[in-house]
């Protein structure tokens, strides 16, 4: 019993990393652009609440929860957002091609995050090891009433309030694009600009505002991965180049839905944890388990191309760019 | 062209337009451009980490890259191996097919040649043992490039998304393998192969460790060469790429050139991966492929599938890479800075493409206009 409730404990911490991701980038492509950047954007959301929280912990005496909070998420946000800004400023205004300007911000944003997180201690002076302890500590705060339920509250209520976030947001984003005059109009974006525009809709507009949202809400996953999931400490062991493919990953797997990220979240979570708690296994076994998050990926995206279904297929102008001049 | 607004409608600041055909000498001049931008805003940028005169931090990291003679062939290392791949991509990306699974496909190669060098370096003579190490990289990077293909030919399936994917079952196949052949048990590495033997590695040619490796990728060169510009192939991939209606239009078998152009595409991917294993570090790990599978996406797509223009890319992705090295060793900062100067340069001549092709127009007074009018 407890060693699956530590393997679901473990997996909703990374699900929630990923789900912040892929959150953001659905929201992104749902407006037709095909971001690979998600990796370098969440570093940038990572190195940037690090450094926040870094900078205000030794600025004050005794650092308030409150403000801790407020000044990492908002540069973890505004960061993420910045590097979502230079993709559109690239592939909308100056029509750059969206999988290479992708992949120069996750060459970017990985640039970024490990050269600042290998020498923030440099920078600021030689102070040893980063650690954000109070900043992390407010982040993973729990309500301890509930926390102490015991099962039920190792499972449901141990969680920072990011993890919840999460799910909300979730419930949020599918509302806004199904039930929405302007989720709808984002959609149609997406899925014929050329008609988009002739209804009146500002294509520019939605696809630079959804990219940069989508992409601070990318930055919220390196945000809760930096302060949650690794305890306000950096490494520079490109874990976070990993999470990030494997949110673009569960975008495809969700077909593009933002609820369906809540559960799929979790599986993938389980999926890659789960080697550790199988008994039985040999070391070099538990990698090829590690596949199977990619794998199942590959299942998903064959069986939607084979089924034809309308409602699950990406945003039909996905990757393309619009020129109203050569409409 | 330009026209003079008759009714008096509120014309734009600035206007975009599509340019008539542009020279190769003024596109050139362009990208040029956009790259010495890119490298002043760099130069800012290690100015105000390292608080170092600019010219002296280009200095010093030359002296990195081609500072000694052991420098410049790590150097030229580098930048065959990213050569290399880049040219694997090349038909690919000239057919339009996002092949984002170069990563992969190195080191699917990569695991093929060790294992070959595991199990058949003291069994196989050396000729042999090279032949199939060869065959065997090739076809695991090709195998690599056709699954996606195959499945984009008959239904459709999403390349990109397909390609990124393969990546992450590769890598999972080297830890795999690199848990198995691990020594010393424990390590969690493969160590070096055959380092007694040396059995399965590239002997120095005309006194160069490195002098295979460039001939082998230089031969590719050539031949990809021919091959994009002057084989019935190389036309087929341009049409395709151009539009698949044309192609289909015209009689050419769409399923059949992605599928072809794909295994090709990964099988010299695959090659640089027993080139990154027999050639260069004598072992197997998750890093061989170091990125380059991406890197090397940008080297095709800038230098427009020219290989030739390849060799150009590639030197100087692998000097930054060389230099940013030195620089970082020389201030105690890590060498990651590396990836910081590259991905703004990226942007600047990801950006300086928009001025090939269309021309900012921006508002005239109604003097000027007049003017034009007359």
């Amino acid at each position: 019993m407890n060693t699956i409730v530590s393997l679901l404990q473990a997996a909703i911490c990374f699900g929630t990393v990923i789900m912040f991701g892929s959150l953001g980038e659905i929201l992104t492509e749902k407006s037709g652009n095909l971001n690979l950047g998600v990796p370098g954007i969440m570093y940038l959301g990572a190195i940037a609440s690090l450094t926040g929280a870094f900078f205000y912990e030794r600025a004050v005496e005794v650092p308030n929860p409150i403000v801790c909070i407020i000044v990492a998420f908002v540069c973890a946000f505004l960061a993420a957002a910045l590097g979502g800004l230079i993709y559109s400023f690239l592939t909308i205004t100056l029509r750059a091609n969206q999988n290479v300007t992708g992949l120069a911000l996750t060459i970017f944003g990985s640039g970024i995050g490990n050269f600042f997180g290998g020498s923030l201690n440099k920078l600021a002076g030689g102070v040893g090891q980063i650690s954000v302890s109070a900043t992390s500590a407010a982040y993973r705060t729990n309500i301890p009433a509930l926390a102490s339920l015991g099962t039920v509250g190792d499972l449901l209520f141990s969680y920072g309030f990011l993890a919840y976030s999460a799910i909300i947001l979730a419930v949020i984003l599918q509302w806004y694009l199904n039930r929405t005059r302007s989720g709808l109009n984002l959609r149609a974006v997406g899925e014929n600009p050329g008609t988009a525009d002739a209804a009146g809709i500002n294509v520019t507009k939605y696809k630079y505002l959804s990219t940069c949202i989508g992409a601070g809400i990318v930055g919220l996953g390196g945000l809760y991965y930096v302060m949650d999931y690794t305890k306000g400490t950096w490494a520079n062991d490109g874990t976070i180049e990993g999470l990030g493919w494997l949110a673009v990953a569960l975008v495809i797997f969700t077909t593009w839905k933002p609820v369906n990220t809540i559960w799929g979240a979790y599986l993938f979570g389980v999926l890659y944890w789960m080697n550790y708690y199988l008994p039985g296994l040999t070391r070099y076994s538990q990698e090829l388990f590690k596949m199977l998050p990619y794998l199942i990926t590959i299942i998903v995206l064959i069986f939607t191309s084979l089924r034809k279904k309308k409602e699950n297929q990406p945003p039909a102008n996905l990757g393309l760019a619009y020129f109203r001049e050569e409409r | 062209m330009a026209h003079h607004p008759q009714n008096h409608t509120k014309e734009p600041f600035v206007r975009i337009v599509k340019r008539d055909a542009v020279s190769p000498q003024k596109a050139w001049g362009i990208r040029i451009i956009g790259l010495l931008c890119a490298l002043i805003v760099c130069a800012i940028l290690i100015f105000s980490l390292t608080k170092l005169n600019p010219i002296s931090v280009y200095t010093s990291m030359f002296r990195g890259a081609f500072g000694t003679v052991r420098r410049s062939w790590q150097t030229i290392r580098d930048a065959m191996m990213l050569l290399c791949v880049s040219l694997g991509l090349a038909p690919a990306f000239m057919m339009r097919f996002w092949n984002i699974g170069a990563e992969g496909q190195i080191l699917v190669g990569g695991v093929a040649t060790a294992g070959c060098m595991i199990y058949l370096g003291d069994k196989l003579p050396t000729p042999l043992l090279f032949v199939v190490m060869f065959a065997a990289s090739i076809l695991a990077g090709a195998i690599w490039g056709f699954v996606p293909a195959l499945f984009k030919a008959k239904f459709g399936t999403n390349e990109t998304l397909f390609t990124l994917m393969m990546n992450y079952i590769a890598i999972q196949l080297t830890s795999y393998f690199v848990a198995l052949w691990e020594k010393p048990f424990g390590s969690n590495s493969v160590g070096i192969i055959n380092d007694r033997t040396n059995a399965g590695w590239f002997q120095p040619l005309f006194g160069q460790q490195y002098g295979w490796n460039v001939v082998i990728v230089l031969l590719i060169t050539f031949g990809m060469y021919f091959y994009l510009r002057h084989s019935k192939h190389g036309y087929e991939i341009q049409v395709v790429g151009e539009s698949e209606n044309t192609a289909r239009y015209a009689g050419i078998n769409v399923k059949r050139v992605i599928m072809r152009t794909m295994i090709i595409s990964g099988a010299i991917c695959g090659l640089s991966g027993c080139i990154a294993v027999a050639g260069a570090g004598h072992t197997i790990s998750v890093s061989t492929a170091g990125g380059r599978g991406f890197t090397a996406i940008i080297v095709a797509w800038l230098s427009k599938f020219n290989p030739f223009v390849m060799i150009i890319f590639s030197f100087l992705l692998a000097f930054l890479d060389k230099g940013a090295a030195e620089i970082a060793s020389k201030f105690n900062l890590n060498d990651h800075v590396s990836d910081i100067l590259e991905g703004i340069i990226l942007f600047f001549v990801l950006g300086s493409e928009f001025f090939i092709t269309y021309k900012l127009i921006f508002r005239k007074s109604e003097k000027a206009s007049a003017k034009e009018e007359n």
